[in-house]
């Protein structure tokens, strides 16, 4: 779709648009000393154009990069602006990267420029500085504990600012003159895949892309100026980055940035948002807590909750959709609406929430309906950091729970034969920055961008992703093996909190399991099992037994798929440490890296292959300042139980297709 | 080049001149002699730990300078002034504020409660006023709720404002301790035990909050601590008590090297 013309096509030209149009009205809130504060889009600007005069003073040229690392503050956001006024592209960081993770980056786009919100931040970065010997400046937002640092590289916002401020004044239409020579097509930001294999790559987005995906969503859902959003998750994620970002600068409504990472469900009760955008673990964490309180009220509570909720499970969702209900239903419906969805809405901070939205990773049935049935318009959808996240979204009144819903207005999405995705769309990337090479394989010549994701289309043209296409395997008989559909399936258990699944060409399918600790260690502690932590947790037998009652769910739904019944799980260790993105094991938006798991724990994989027994294991660990460590462990390979095949394929295959196995334990 | 150069480097704080000193401090409780003839001073600006086993003194000197105790002999000098003993409500408008090693908070009341009656001896309005949230009354605690939310932001406990103290894990609340001395701005931060009963993590987090008070506000520090590496790491110069009486007095390296300390703490061979 072709963003209409004479509109501003470029971000610093909407905030002076949003700043004529809108000046008085708030921009951007933080949440400070207790009080939220506030800047008008009159402020804002007037920010940006200090920041903007201050960094090109400071020699930030056009095309140049500079990095931007912290939590959601509105310096950093105004940094963003400021950068793109100048034509210089942002790349933002993970604030919980590792020191070394970040020296490829700024080797890879020569940064010579960061602005970080903090001491932990500065002192990342002058740890790489010799590695990084570009990097010429490093501004802080939050001068604590800095003071005394003598570093010739480091010196405060509060500075750069300051020199901003004075060379504005003395040179006026500077700042004007420098956006309006922007263009749509000029890189707009540029964010790193995380990706599960290799080095990260940067993929550089144009305002073109992230306008027209921010107008599309616009369009969609009929966003307005006047819509709240809580600024929450980092601002290298690309959900992030479109949500709170892009679209914010497009529409023209309120971003909050919050206190703490401690404070968000206060902040979002505070501040009742009306547009929403979660991950499925942070909407998960909500939900254990929910879950974990209500488990503590009194037995009146607990049976109202309990009752109320099964309605809302069977009704909840029609009546959201606008379905027909039937009379009682509604009634019914409405007086828990009184007495428990209301409530629950509240003290989650969703009253106000017109639309939400969920992606990231596949996110559990019985999680995605427990918000929808409250009456939470909670919505997936289907997109990726190469397409501005503009893929396939919900309807709404149509949402199903196993699709992303029909592509959206402007985008062209074919399946190939191999089952994989490929879309062509606005929003779609220019380029992985400096890599051709990468960029002709994912976009091919005319145009079409290959996802990597497996996929179809179900019969009312709703797209279905099942997993990662390189990810499809088959087991050493032949059987389909999708590891990603096996590792959710088990996420799906509040229990569970990471899986990795084993199977490409190996005789069954197996597992290595994380289990929960709030909510497996809640649930000991009711059972009065004493545990000393994760490790001693894990290694209860009762723990396991509960490991192996999921599973073993898992099987029996597996066994009523003819598809999928082969790839039970037929054994299953319980992880004696927790899979961590500082040991490499998982990427920082928390996806597993099962090649790099399969060889780190090739002694677990292979004692998992050759049947139940223990197994000794040894792993390095990294602590959060960046020293290392060893944990060393016994753990119990245990076997679960596997299923008859209830379809009609494993007839027609002449034996069955899984076998019995008892437990040795 | 070498990447232990490029690690941050610490410009050295200006330490000040006394700002306290004890002369021939020496106290008894019927015949037990707790103290016998201390002297020592702190400088401004100054983390000054005092050490010792069980049973030195350390508690006692505190309290002395706290004015909970009288010393029979010698003289206290706070910022130029020279008495015999302290009186408790002197000490505390005079910029002396102190953590308690079993902690003294109200167990029933908010974090944000607790740090704002620390702030109690600075409150000017009358009660009536203050009561009723009128006048004067009402800017000036907007003018302290803001101070407290400053300490809130510097101990990083947003997340339990509005959280009974009762309810915390003890690390918290020893946090919220601290909080409250500091929010009556002091000079001269007194911390019986900061580290007792924590963990590694909690420690290491105390141990940052206190070098960071010391750095920012420029707060003098005078602590009392059990864990040697702790007190090796933080402090500037170290005051070892045996029995009441003042064994060795100086940098951390000193003190580690004196023949005196390793007797005391390993004891000795007969």
């Amino acid at each position: 779709m072709q963003v209409e013309t004479g509109k501003p096509d470029t971000f610093p030209k909407l905030l002076l648009h949003h700043a004529r149009e809108r000046g008085e009205s708030p921009a951007i809130r933080e949440k400070e000393y207790g009080i939220w504060q506030a800047w008008t889009w009159g402020a804002m600007r007037r920010e940006v154009e200090w920041l903007a005069a201050g960094l090109a003073a400071a020699g930030l040229a056009r095309g140049a990069h500079i990095a931007v690392i912290g939590a959601n503050r509105p310096r950093l956001y105004w940094t963003l602006v400021a950068a793109q006024s100048l034509g210089a592209i942002p790349v933002p960081f993970y604030e919980d990267a590792i020191a070394q993770e970040m020296v490829y980056v700024f080797q890879d786009a020569a940064i010579e420029f960061a602005v970080v919100e903090d001491q932990e931040q500065a002192d990342k970065l002058l740890e790489i500085v010799p590695q990084c010997p570009s990097l010429a400046r490093i501004w802080y937002d939050d001068p604590r504990g800095l003071r005394h640092y003598t570093q010739p590289q480091l010196a405060s916002y509060e500075s750069l600012r300051e020199m901003g401020r004075r060379r504005a004044s003395e040179l006026p239409g500077f700042f004007e003159s420098q956006v309006a020579s922007g263009e749509g097509s000029d890189p707009a930001i540029m964010m790193y895949t995380s990706g599960t294999t290799g080095h990260p790559k940067g993929v550089v987005l144009s305002h073109h892309n992230l306008v027209s995906s921010s107008v599309a969503y616009a369009e969609l859902e009929g966003l307005r100026d006047d819509e709240e959003v809580l600024a929450y998750l980092p601002m290298a994620w690309i959900g992030q980055n479109l949500f709170s970002y892009a679209q914010w600068m497009t529409v023209g409504f309120r971003i909050n940035c919050i206190e703490s990472a401690e404070t968000v469900l206060t902040d979002m009760r505070e501040i009742g948002p009306t547009y929403y955008f979660a991950p499925p673990r942070v909407l998960e964490a909500l939900l254990t807590q929910v879950t974990i309180r209500m488990e503590d009220a009194s037995r009146v509570k607990r049976l109202l909750f309990r009752y109320f909720m099964e309605l809302a499970r069977r009704v909840g969702g029609e009546l959201l959709d606008g379905r027909c209900v039937k009379a009682s239903d509604r009634a019914l419906y409405a007086l828990g609406n009184l007495l428990v969805y209301g409530p629950l809405r509240n003290a989650l901070g969703m009253t106000r929430i017109r639309v939400a939205y969920t992606a990231g990773e596949a996110i559990g049935p019985d999680l995605f309906v427990f918000y929808r049935s409250l009456g939470i318009n909670l919505k997936q959808l289907y997109g990726s950091t190469e397409t501005s996240v503009m893929v396939c979204v919900q309807p709404n009144g149509g949402v199903k729970p196993d699709t992303v819903g029909p592509p959206m207005k402007g985008v062209e999405v074919r399946i190939l034969e191999s089952g994989e995705i490929v879309l062509r769309c606005p929003g779609l990337f220019r380029e992985y920055y400096k890599n051709e090479e990468a960029t002709r394989e994912a976009k091919d010549a005319e145009g079409w961008f290959h996802t990597g994701d497996a996929g179809f289309f179900d019969a009312t043209g709703h797209l279905r992703i099942i997993d990662r296409a390189h990810d499809v395997g088959k087991l050493a008989d032949g059987t389909l093996f999708a590891p990603k559909y096996l590792e959710n399936k088990l996420k799906f258990f509040p229990h569970v909190k990471e899986a990795v699944a084993f199977g490409d060409a190996r005789p069954h399918a197996t597992a290595m399991i994380n289990i929960d600790v709030q909510a497996v260690g809640d649930w000991a502690e009711r059972r009065g099992i004493p545990y000393s932590g994760y490790t001693d947790l894990a290694s209860k037998p009762q723990v396991i037994e509960l490991v192996r009652g999921c599973v073993e769910k898992v099987n029996a739904d597996l066994a009523r798929d003819p598809k999928l019944a082969g790839s039970q799980i037929h054994r299953f260790v319980i992880l004696h440490k927790e899979l961590d993105a500082d040991d490499g094991e998982l990427t920082r938006t928390r996806k597993v890296r099962r090649g790099f798991i399969a060889e780190k724990y090739a002694a677990i994989v292979q004692a998992l292959d050759s049947g139940a027994g223990r197994c000794a294991v040894e792993a390095q660990v990294r602590f959060e300042d960046g020293r290392t460590g060893t944990v060393r462990a016994e753990l119990a390979v245990v076997a679960a139980k596997t299923f008859e095949a209830s379809g009609p394929a494993a007839a027609a295959r002449g034996a069955p297709a899984t076998r019995q196995e008892q437990v040795a334990a | 080049m070498n990447l232990r150069e490029l690690e941050p480097q610490r410009a050295r704080r200006e330490l000040g001149a006394p700002i306290l000193a004890l002369e021939g401090i020496s106290l008894a409780f019927g015949g037990v002699k707790a103290l016998a003839e201390v002297s020592f001073d702190v400088r401004e600006h100054e983390i000054r730990a005092i050490i010792g086993p069980n049973g030195a003194g350390k508690s006692s000197l505190l309290n002395v300078i706290n004015g909970v105790y009288r010393p029979q002999q010698g003289r206290i000098t706070f910022r130029g002034e020279a008495r015999a003993h302290m009186e408790p409500h002197h000490v505390a408008a005079m910029g002396i504020a102190r953590t308690f090693q079993s902690l003294a908070l109200f167990k029933g009341m908010t974090v944000l409660e607790n740090i704002l009656a620390g702030r109690n001896l600075m409150m000017r309005s009358n009660l009536f006023l203050q009561a009723l949230r009128i006048g004067p009354a009402l800017a000036e605690e907007i003018r302290h709720r803001r101070r407290v939310e400053e300490v809130i932001d510097f101990l990083e406990i947003q997340h339990v404002r509005k959280t009974v103290v009762g309810r915390l894990p003890y690390g918290l609340q020893k946090r919220v301790d601290l909080g409250r001395a500091l929010a009556a701005e002091p000079k001269v931060l007194l911390l019986d035990e900061p580290m007792a009963g924590m963990n590694i993590e909690e420690k290491q987090d105390m141990s940052r909050f206190i070098l960071d008070v010391n750095d920012e506000f420029g707060t003098t520090i005078v602590l009392i601590e059990h864990d040697m590496g702790v007190v090796m790491d933080l402090s500037d110069r170290v005051v070892v008590l045996d029995y009441g009486r003042k064994i060795a007095d100086g940098t951390p390296a000193e003190v580690r090297s004196s023949q005196a300390v390793v007797d005391a703490y390993l004891g000795v061979k007969h």
